[in-house]
């Protein structure tokens, strides 16, 4: 009998903890489909961080290091200078890496560390319970933003790739999205190639992947796919903003 | 025979650090311990190892544990306004039971503080650097010698308890020359390290180093055989010198540069009659307080000299228990008490005793 699908390797056969919906499983399992198709588990290290992705060191195969909130990026740093053959990618959200890991997350990619970020984007601190995080939406409605967010007082959002795009040291800076099965081949491709720039030290590499938080945003898991294209997207465009190779070819 | 160079106090750490397999280096640029990070830079490169400038001490700490997370032997240095920034890294270090070496070349505080020596730290050092139940390895030089010295054993003791190591020093220490022989430091049996995230190679289960106990019970059992190997340091690994205390009435107890002071005091107040000695613990954590017992079971008074307002007074006292009056004499800011002033509170105690 031929298998058709089965779990990856790299991804630990236990059961996740998030919540129905919540597509952190789908990056889980794109990011674990590429350490087998790369054959490099044994070689990985990934750096957990501190959010809805706390547990990540449970779930994939590869050692696993848990960092301080926000901190992901100089642990990464701290593993990957030291064992600079490895592999070594964290998984980071929104509030982690855009709010209180800002300064290493730029810093991290200024200096072209080679390693891979998997930033998941959602709009919203989701283990803390609904918190309006650095990328909420203006309008958009949190615990802590209980009127929506008003950039007279709680600031505009912020769009890292764009920002990162800027910097020297960055080989990729790329927007993903795995709303649906198209959007899902694309955001494995980009996961990818962030991984293949490690192997070829090409330096830092970012996916952000645009993802859904259904339990905190109060809708259902579909609905909640509807308010990330609606919403989300046209303040955080799909794209590739800096690619080094695509620069050579030019 | 041996092998002495003159070296600055914050050059012998360095070099102690490269002489004792020590490559990798990540800090931040601070005073009184610049010159540390500088010897790194210059230095390491041309021993296969790094030096790298992080854009804060949070994330100097931060690449310190995802190097020890990895399982290499690791380095980082500040004073006294960046230790405060690492306490966050430090407390995850300790959770994660992670070897490193940390070095605080202490400055005044709070706040921005000043720039010039002092023993202000004793109370983060000891008891208040991070969150959460744990301990750190604190080992106070006296001299360059010592900070040599204590670094490689600093390394080696953090390596075999599993937890990070800090070196207090100070600033005069750190500013100041004196000859070092690297050939004399002792050497401890290293473990290896069979629970790095290094990459299992498909050779072995998944190594996690992590921190997170979400369960309180697991958590509870964690801590508690962590405290274990606390109690096994604390009966093992409690160091001081005794200076002149077998038929002392008046013990002074100093650490680092303070000590040396004492020293001077205490050898006019010889000349002049005095029976006074001196304890200087090597080890803060653990303190030497077995030691201090024991010579409170025939001193009469004790006097506890130090850089700062009196924070290792507090553990002087508990070692005492009561046996005799624990006194304070102390300069902070950056000032350096003078062995004239000591001398001056060695006299004032033995004209009490005599009174």
């Amino acid at each position: 009998m031929k298998t058709v699908f089965d779990r990856p390797h790299a991804l630990s056969d236990v059961p996740l903890h998030y919540c129905p919906g919540c597509t952190h499983g789908i990056i889980h399992r794109l990011v674990a489909e590429v350490i087998d198709e790369l054959g490099i588990e044994g070689q990985t290290i990934g750096v957990a961080s501190v959010g809805c992705s706390v547990f990540s060191y449970n779930y994939f195969e590869c050692d696993m290091v848990q960092a301080a909130h926000g901190r992901a990026p100089a642990v990464a740093t701290g593993i990957k200078r030291t064992h600079p053959d490895s592999f070594v990618f964290t998984y980071q959200g929104d509030g982690d890496l855009a709010a209180i890991g800002t300064a290493e997350t730029v810093h991290a990619a200024t200096r072209g560390e080679n390693i891979t970020i998997i930033f998941v984007n959602n709009a919203i601190y989701g283990m803390t319970g609904g918190q309006m995080a650095p990328t909420t939406l203006l309008g958009q409605v949190t615990t802590t933003s209980p009127y929506g967010r008003d950039k007279a007082i709680q600031g505009n959002p912020i769009r890292v790739c764009e920002m990162l795009s800027t910097l020297d040291g960055v080989a990729l800076a790329s927007r993903v999205s795995v709303d649906t099965p198209k959007n899902i081949i694309a955001a494995k491709k980009q996961i990818k190639k962030a991984f293949e720039n490690q192997r070829d030290k090409k330096g830092f590499s970012i996916v952000e992947v645009l993802s859904t938080c259904p339990t905190n945003w109060g809708m259902s898991p579909e609905k909640s796919l509807e308010w990330l294209r609606e919403n989300m997207m046209p303040q955080y465009p799909l794209g590739t903003y800096k690619d080094i190779d695509a620069k050579e070819a030019e | 025979m041996s092998n002495k160079v003159l070296m600055k106090g914050t050059e012998a750490i360095a070099q102690a650090a490269i002489e004792c397999g020590c490559k990798y280096y990540f800090g931040y640029p601070i005073t009184p311990q610049t010159e540390l990070s500088e010897y790194m830079a210059k230095k390491l490169p041309k021993v296969g190892g790094l030096c790298l400038q992080a854009e804060s001490e949070v994330a100097a700490i931060n690449m310190t544990l995802g190097a020890a997370a990895a399982g290499t032997r690791v380095i980082t240095s500040s004073s006294s306004p960046g230790i405060s920034l690492k306490s966050e890294g430090i407390s995850y270090m300790a959770g994660c039971d992670l070897p490193c070496v940390i070095v605080n070349v202490q400055r005044g505080g709070p706040g921005l503080g000043g720039i010039q020596p002092s023993q202000q730290d004793y109370y983060q050092a000891t008891r208040g650097v991070g969150h959460g139940d744990l301990r750190l390895l604190v080992l106070a030089p006296s001299s360059v010698q010592e900070m040599a010295q204590l670094t490689v054993e600093a390394f080696d003791m953090a390596d075999i308890y599993r937890m990070p190591a800090m070196i207090l020093a100070d600033g005069a220490l750190g500013q100041m020359m004196e000859p070092v022989d690297f050939d004399s430091i002792p050497r401890r049996d290293i473990p290896e390290k069979p629970w790095a995230a290094c990459g299992h190679n498909n050779e072995r289960k998944k190594n996690i180093v992590n921190s997170l106990y979400i369960d309180p019970q697991v958590l509870e059992n964690v801590v508690d055989e962590r405290y274990k190997r606390y109690d096994v340091i604390e009966e093992t690994e409690a160091r001081c010198e005794e200076y002149l205390c077998e038929d002392a009435d008046i013990v002074l107890v100093s650490f680092g540069i303070t000590a040396r002071i004492c020293k001077t005091a205490i050898k006019a107040a010889r000349e002049e009659g005095i029976k006074v000695g001196l304890i200087r613990p090597i080890t803060l954590w653990p303190f030497p307080k077995k030691n201090i017992a024991a010579i409170a079971e025939n001193a009469k008074v004790f006097l506890s000299v130090e850089m700062s307002k009196g924070q290792m007074i507090d553990d002087v006292r508990l070692a005492v228990n009561g046996k005799a009056p624990v006194h304070f004499y102390g300069r902070t800011g950056g000032m350096i008490p003078t062995p004239e002033a000591v001398l001056e509170n060695i006299k004032k105690l033995a004209e009490e005793i005599n009174a």
